[in-house]
């Protein structure tokens, strides 16, 4: 299990401060997780159909998916005939080892910055179903790239729901970065125009534009996205250069289909995974990467303006698998 | 919608059981690995889905099912009643105080809907029970959440209690409560800031508002779209406040819901409204048994009726039928039936509650709405006698018709074939009444009344 043991590795290398924040936030999920595959390698001696049924059943109840589950425990059930792999820890790190190498297999290579764009704004979507954490995942990027010196504008394109522009205004506030906001209920793609266009007069390096939640299934909605996006590709060509999908952590096999449908409105350059410092486990990302390549960029880990990690894949399924 | 798939998956599974003639454990096996799937996929929580299978599995090969002529029918009956019984059982209503104002409260995690199902709460006991309802807004944490619920207060002209960001809200509550009293509200509902069920000082924030204001109804939030951990949510917020009910939100979308459903099973905690759309008046009291209906793809027939009750005057429309049966039928006829289906909401929404009709694409229903709207605006920009008599609508007419309403010729010709097909169907229909004979065509027209 050469794989396993050069991950814990290459962790133990890395910043430890880093690591520790890391791995505090998801703590609640990693006990469970960890604990589970844990006890489970613990009660049994050598591994049987039932045992395999109960590892299903972890990686089912972490919402890594039904299909993707069927799979990894299928693949991983063969590779121990064949092999004569039958140490429940073995197996235990087949199955983690076959979910590090599927996501890391799928799609193309991962770069979690934000890539600018010479000689312009370049500019970030944020879209998502409702109450997934948009805004406040916004400000948290904001916050992100201010520290890294770079000139931020925030665009409230939300002008539906009640309190939405306010809520971004009071942290464009506390940033005090430029907000472009319009009346209220007026067309969403004529505020991100105005944003792309004041964008570039003020010489801004990132825009990044506020869109209202909505469900995937509402066709006129999911319309309206494709329209603020093609609008702002008016003003600033080739953008929006960045479109993150933010998912709530909490979410089960929903998400599969979020990710497909607003896939299939925008192009979506990655997905911001929020409310991980909570005990739900977000394995709904590896069916996400698994089924259509799209990649994890940034992890929220809690209320405030700096929580806010790169996803780091390594660490991810080490604060998921390992860490005690 | 919500169990679509779950609903087809089960059809699929049920037909492959309808072709043969008798249950064996082969065939049971089989039939049951696939329902396992479809509720794991469906987001069931899987100690649930576990316990469901095998009480199918076991009624099921039990003796009743090999005395029955028609075991898939046996089948269908299990699966539903076990469904209903993982659902809950019996309508879950909110109790009011008669005296004093009845206080509710409303918790969950962040994003899952509690200010707006605050506000949807407000405007259908408002509008419904006609009760005197103050809202109160308790979350000084979310950025501009207290203008959120003051927004919405005034959609739906219902009072918001606020005292800004600057006060704790346990003493918002206490004084939203003292408010209610001293104005004789017959409700005060307080929303809280959504909170993770691990945070310890916000949770026991929410029972210090708990045991000051004394609420009737505590009432958990949970997403439609929640993955497996839903369960360890709701148990969470359970043992600390001893919730009374759940709200499912985001029913509109086409998550499954069935972590919502587990928790149920699991807490005993009845689910009692349900969120179905983003405007204020999208919140329907759940009813378990008809969901199970809907699970199996029977439709719910039963709400539908309702919806059609509440919306319809009973009495106008049955002038509307008579003079639609004595012949009499004209254009404003037809703009106020379509305006009667507008106001029950969208026809989408509306087909989805009939059995049978589970076909129908997004697309579709969408086109549907469209062509409503096309119809209305249509319509509108004629005179009066046109309406009343669209066969002098010649050509020069329709000209100005269609600069009136920015349509076009088509579209007017469309709306009139409409007109004509219904006019058709209504000369059959008397033909019926006179002969009492169904004459050939008739039945469910295509796109008909619709």
């Amino acid at each position: 299990m050469g794989l396993f043991k050069f991950l814990k590795e290459k962790i133990a290398k890395k910043n430890v401060k880093e690591t520790e924040t890391y791995v505090s936030g998801m703590t609640k999920s990693r006990e469970n997780f960890a604990n589970k595959l844990d006890e489970l390698s613990r009660r049994y001696k050598e591994v049987n159909q039932e045992y395999f049924e109960q590892l299903e059943e972890i990686l089912i109840e972490a919402d890594v998916g039904v299909s993707l589950t069927l799979r990894i425990i299928e693949e991983v059930i063969e590779e121990s005939k064949s092999e004569g792999i039958k140490e429940p820890t073995a197996i235990n790190e087949l199955v983690v080892d076959k979910m590090f190498i599927g996501y890391a297999t799928k799609g193309g290579d991962i770069t979690n910055e934000i890539s600018f764009v010479n000689g312009g704004p370049t500019v970030l979507l944020v879209a998502g179903v409702n109450g997934v954490g948009k805004t406040t995942s916004i400000a948290k990027l904001a916050y992100r790239y201010i520290n890294k010196g770079k000139k931020v504008m925030l665009c409230a394109a939300d002008t539906f729901r009640a309190g939405a522009v306010e809520q971004l205004s009071i942290w464009a506030k506390r940033l005090n970065c430029p907000i472009v906001v319009g009346k209220p209920e007026s067309d969403p793609a004529s505020v991100a125009f105005e944003g792309a266009r004041r964008a570039k007069e003020e010489g801004i390096d990132l825009l990044i534009v506020d869109t209202a939640g909505r469900l995937q299934n509402k066709t006129n909605l999911m319309n309206e996205l494709a329209k603020i996006s093609r609008v702002i590709s008016k003003e600033i060509p080739n953008a929006p250069h960045e479109a993150f999908l933010v998912i709530d952590a909490t979410t089960g096999q929903n998400g599969v289909l979020q990710a497909k449908q607003f896939l299939d409105c925008i192009k979506l350059t990655g997905i911001v995974i929020t409310k991980m410092d909570g005990t739900s486990k977000g394995g709904i990302i590896l069916a996400i990467r698994d089924e259509l390549g799209i990649p994890v960029r940034f992890i929220g880990l809690g209320e405030k303006m700096e929580d806010l990690e790169e996803f780091d894949l390594d660490k991810y399924l080490y604060g998921l698998c390992l860490a005690k | 919608m919500a169990f679509e798939s779950l609903s087809e998956k089960f059809q699929r599974i049920l037909k492959k059981v309808r072709g043969q003639s008798r249950l064996t454990e082969a065939n049971m096996d089989d039939m049951l690995k696939e329902v396992r799937i479809a509720l794991l996929e469906a987001d069931v929580n899987f100690k649930v889905v576990k316990e469901f299978v095998e009480q199918v599995k076991q009624k099921a090969i039990g003796a009743e099912v090999y005395t029955k002529l028609n075991p898939s029918q046996m089948v269908v009956k299990i699966v539903h009643d076990e469904l209903t019984e993982l659902l809950g059982s019996g309508d879950s209503e909110l109790t009011y105080e008669k005296n004093k104002p009845t206080i509710i409260m409303l918790v969950g995690l962040q994003g899952t809907g509690k200010t707006t199902s605050a506000g949807k709460l407000a405007n259908l006991m408002k509008r419904k029970l006609a009760k005197k309802v103050l809202l109160a807004a308790a979350d000084v944490y979310r950025p501009a959440a207290i203008d959120q619920l003051e927004q919405i207060g005034k959609q739906i002209d219902v009072p918001v209690f606020t005292m800004g960001t600057g006060v704790s809200p346990v003493e918002i509550a206490k004084k939203a409560k003292e408010k209610a009293y001293n104005d004789h509200f017959d409700v005060l509902i307080i929303d809280t800031a959504g909170r993770l069920q691990i945070d310890e000082p916000l949770m026991k924030e929410l029972n210090n508002i708990s045991d000051n204001v004394n609420p009737n109804e505590i009432l958990l939030l949970v997403d439609a779209m929640s993955g497996q951990d839903a369960i360890n949510v709701a148990k969470a917020f359970n043992e600390s406040l001893q919730l009374t009910g759940i709200i499912m939100s985001k029913l509109d979308g086409d998550a499954r819901g069935g972590s919502a459903l587990s928790i149920k099973h699991l807490t005993g905690v009845p689910i009692k409204f349900a969120g179905t759309g983003e405007k204020l008046t999208d919140l329907d009291v759940f009813h378990p048994d008809r969901m199970a209906d809907r699970i199996l793809g029977m439709g719910d027939l039963v709400t539908l009726v309702e919806k059609v009750q509440e919306e319809i005057d009973e009495k106008e429309a049955r002038k509307d039928a008579e003079a639609m049966m004595s012949g009499k039928f004209t254009l404003d006829d037809l703009l106020k039936q379509m305006k009667r289906i507008q106001k029950m909401g969208s026809l989408g929404g509306l087909l989805k509650l009939i059995p049978g009709m589970p076909k129908i694409t997004e697309e579709q229903k969408e086109a549907g709405e469209k062509e409503m709207k096309n119809f209305e605006a249509i319509i509108n920009s004629m005179t009066p006698y046109e309406r009343e008599n669209p066969e002098v609508l010649k050509n020069s007419r329709k000209v100005r018709i269609a600069k009136g309403c920015g349509k076009t010729n088509a579209d007017i010709n469309r709306l009139l074939k409409r007109y004509e097909s219904m006019l058709e169907m209504m000369k059959k229909m008397q033909q019926y009444k006179k002969t009492g004979r169904m004459p050939p065509g008739m039945g469910f027209p295509p796109g008909g009344m619709m």
